[in-house]
């Protein structure tokens, strides 16, 4: 099997370190060769971050460069398209239509793009947009919104609902396993 | 498994008994998954040098023991390991030391490999996790063997990025009975003399052992193209090349071997260097006079990925689309209720010159605050600002000020302010004690009272630190109350002493700070004039011509409701 790329793009402290490990501990125990990259530290404090979630028979670079994923997960509407380059031609864009407002749009250097997800359309790309928070908060807790875009992940891929499942028992802390469990089902569902 | 959690494994499975370190992005989860064993023997040093000097100790007395740093940590740790390369050990001893290319978390983009070069010790580079954990078994081996510090080199994409681990078993290593052996460890010259031959002896051993040893191979892909690498370029050139062309990759990355190269690069007709940041490979090539393309084809500067490598080769990278408008760049911002806020906000009101330093409050110099005018390294804002006031006189000591956290104080801001009060400087220092490493991700320190285990410790008082210091004015402030905070920069200013002001308030993100509740806009009195918003708070935001605060993510800290000339701004209730 050709190597398989999903970029988790988002703002720092939405959860996407969950998620990508949740994606790593899945994939491992289906037998695949495995890579994540995060990067840690400053970029946590409310900037852009990038986790790259890699498997296949053999995967080398721990790394997704321009051109090669095969879904972007975007945790912010706008950070979708800042890392747009790194789609394949025919690839998927999973979109959480949230807006969190970056720094220079708080400060007034900058305005917010209003029409972003249609642009992106708008170059044939395939964009499944869903309100993953409003969704989160109907599964009980606004921050379960990386479960909910887990859940959306799970239907292009040909892993069994129930895998996924197990994958969040054992990643989750008990006490948020329903809730996420929850939240899953809502992305999925949708 | 992490690439630092196989680090630690390694640790483990080694028989490693003790780690000393002190944190930095990209290195330090190494020092916390280690300290998840009970048998290993865990702590935060105040800073890596005396960190390596901790982990000297425990192999001078016959154990295996480590540390672990970020690059810029090794300057710190420097001083140690170019001497600690002459004692040799008893015990094996590694320093891990991580890099930062592309500067994810840095200031500098410095090559940790020239300090393996220039302390003469051997220094390895693992590809991925599984390597990272088989290469520190084969590191203490290689210490003990050839009786020398070893250097472990990490880099981001290596220390961060998670791939498949096999576990063993922990060696279990006996504490031996401890030798006195002066003219192996006193390192005054009359020894030092005796130790630097064998030091240049053990650098030919070591380059024999890297002709034959597995950690440095060949795999054959035909005799056209030959590539040489380590670390990640590795596993870039196979993603790129797959078997189709020949590489010689490094495991040991100092000292480098020559036959082994020699007669790589023999059995092909064009031969590549491909090594992020500097070429100390391909200097190695050009000495041994072997020919080869490295930097004329890559860039110093920076990580690579595939591309790199298929764009060097005019090797077409794969279709993609992007956006023609430009998104808004999203750099990071201190948190909504940083504490750090209400100080900065201060001296920006004030126009006060304030030196930085490392840590989260580097973002204080964004905007809208632009609250800092220089950030070098660890405690250099104390001691830069004496050397500020000594050139600018009185005129900067009314205007200037330093602002360092509590770890970063404790790691190198002591001895600044040491050299404030003995050589009577009216300096202010600001100490920014927000009770945690913070950027690192919340470490303790010897300032929160508590270890790496999180269990009870002694913690230094650092107002009782500064007065033994000599600093007669020692004051504290509440940075959530912007009055407070005014006064005393004002004060302290004006006075004619050193002085020390510290901005007390825990970081926001602490487990056990409680949040209060969120506070609302009154839109009936907002006057859209966006006074709130010069305080940079990611929460504040303008909606309609008036302030909104986005109950998300405020925690209730009030400096924002100080800012509003109309009271528009009012406490929430649960």
């Amino acid at each position: 099997m050709d190597t398989k790329n999903i970029m988790i793009v988002g703002v720092g402290g939405q959860g996407s370190l969950l998620a990508s490990k949740l994606l790593g501990s899945l994939l491992t125990d289906e037998g695949f060769d495995v890579k994540v990259s995060e990067v840690h530290g400053m970029s946590q404090r409310g900037g852009s971050v990038v986790t790259y979630v890699r498997f296949g028979d053999r995967v080398y670079s721990p790394v997704i460069s321009e051109g090669e994923a095969d879904v972007i997960v975007s945790f912010e509407k706008i950070e979708a398209a800042r890392h747009l380059a790194c789609l394949k031609k025919d690839g998927k864009i999973i979109v959480n239509t949230q807006e969190i407002d970056p720094m220079p749009v708080i400060t007034g250097a900058a305005e917010y793009p209003s029409d972003i997800i249609d642009e992106i359309k708008s170059k044939g790309v395939f964009v499944d947009d869903i309100d993953a928070l409003e969704l989160a908060k109907q599964a009980g807790n606004a921050k379960s919104v990386n479960i909910v875009l887990m859940g959306r992940v799970a239907k292009y891929f040909d892993i069994p609902y129930e895998k996924w499942i197990a994958a969040i028992e054992k990643i989750v802390k008990p006490q948020f396993v329903e809730v996420n469990k929850k939240a899953f089902d809502l992305g999925y569902n949708v | 498994m992490l690439g630092n959690e196989a680090i630690a494994r390694g640790l483990y499975e080694a028989g490693v008994k003790l780690v000393s370190s002190y944190p930095g992005t990209p290195s330090t989860e190494i020092t916390e998954f280690a300290a998840k064993y009970d048998e290993i023997y865990c702590e935060w040093a105040p800073n890596e040098k005396v960190a390596a000097e901790v982990a000297f100790g425990a192999s001078l007395r016959g154990i295996r023991s480590a540390c672990a740093m970020k690059h810029v940590g090794l300057n710190v740790a420097a001083d140690p390991l170019f001497t600690l390369s002459y004692t040799g050990v008893t015990g094996g001893m590694v320093l891990f030391v991580a890099d930062d290319p592309a500067m994810h978390s840095s200031q500098n983009e410095q090559d940790s490999r020239h300090y393996a070069i220039a302390a003469k010790v051997p220094m390895l580079e693992p590809a991925d996790s599984a390597e990272a954990k088989d290469f520190v078994k084969e590191a203490y081996r290689i210490s003990e063997e050839y009786d020398t510090p070893v250097i472990i080199r990490m880099c981001t994409r290596i220390a961060h990025s998670q791939s498949s681990v096999e576990l063993c078993g922990r060696e279990e290593l006996p504490l031996p009975e401890y030798e006195k052996n002066p003219q192996k460890y006193i390192m005054a010259p009359a020894n030092a003399i005796k130790r630097h031959p064998f030091v240049e002896e053990r650098t030919e051993k070591l380059t024999a052992l890297g002709e034959t040893s597995p950690l440095n191979r060949i795999e054959k892909g035909g005799d056209e193209i030959g590539i040489i690498c380590s670390g990640t370029c590795y596993q870039y050139v196979k993603e790129v090349f797959g078997d189709s062309v020949s590489v010689l990759k490094l495991g040991i990355i100092n000292p480098l071997p020559v036959d082994l190269i020699k007669n790589f690069a023999s059995g092909v007709k064009k031969l590549y260097v491909i090594e992020e940041l500097d070429p100390i490979i391909e200097t190695h090539l050009n000495n041994i006079g072997v020919k080869c393309t490295g930097k004329e084809m890559f860039s110093i500067l920076g990580e690579f990925n595939q591309n790199t490598i298929r764009r060097a080769f005019g090797i077409p990278v794969p279709d993609n689309s992007s956006t023609d408008n430009p998104v808004p760049v999203r750099p990071p911002v201190m948190c909504a209720g940083c504490p750090h806020r209400g100080l900065f906000y201060t001296l920006a009101k004030h126009k006060i010159t304030a030196l930085g330093d490392i840590g989260c409050y580097t973002l204080g110099s964004a905007a809208p605050l632009f609250a800092l005018d220089s950030t070098l390294c660890m405690g250099a804002s104390v001691s830069g600002l004496h050397g500020f006031n000594k050139a600018g006189g009185k005129e900067s000591e009314k205007r200037t000020v330093c602002v360092i956290g509590d770890s970063t104080f404790m790691h190198s801001g002591i001895t600044g302010l040491v050299n404030i009060a003995y050589n009577a400087s009216n300096s202010t220092v600001i100490i920014l004690d927000n009770s945690i490493t913070g950027m690192t991700g919340h470490q303790q320190n010897p300032t929160t009272g508590y270890n790496i285990k999180g269990e009870p410790a002694a913690a230094v008082n650092l107002e009782k630190l500064c007065r033994s210091i000599g600093i007669e004015r020692v004051r504290v402030v509440d940075p959530y109350n912007l009055k407070e905070c005014e006064d005393a920069i004002i004060e302290e200013l004006a006075v004619e002493a050193p002085s020390v002001i510290i901005s007390r308030r825990p970081c926001m993100l602490l487990k056990y700070v409680k949040a209060k509740p969120p506070v609302t806009v009154n839109e009936d009195k907002c006057v859209g004039c966006k006074m709130c918003m010069k305080i940079g708070c990611p929460a504040i935001s303008i909606k309609n011509k008036k302030a909104h605060i986005d109950f998300t993510q405020c925690v209730g800290c009030d400096v924002c409701t100080q800012m509003c000339k109309v009271n528009a701004i009012e406490k929430g209730e649960r």
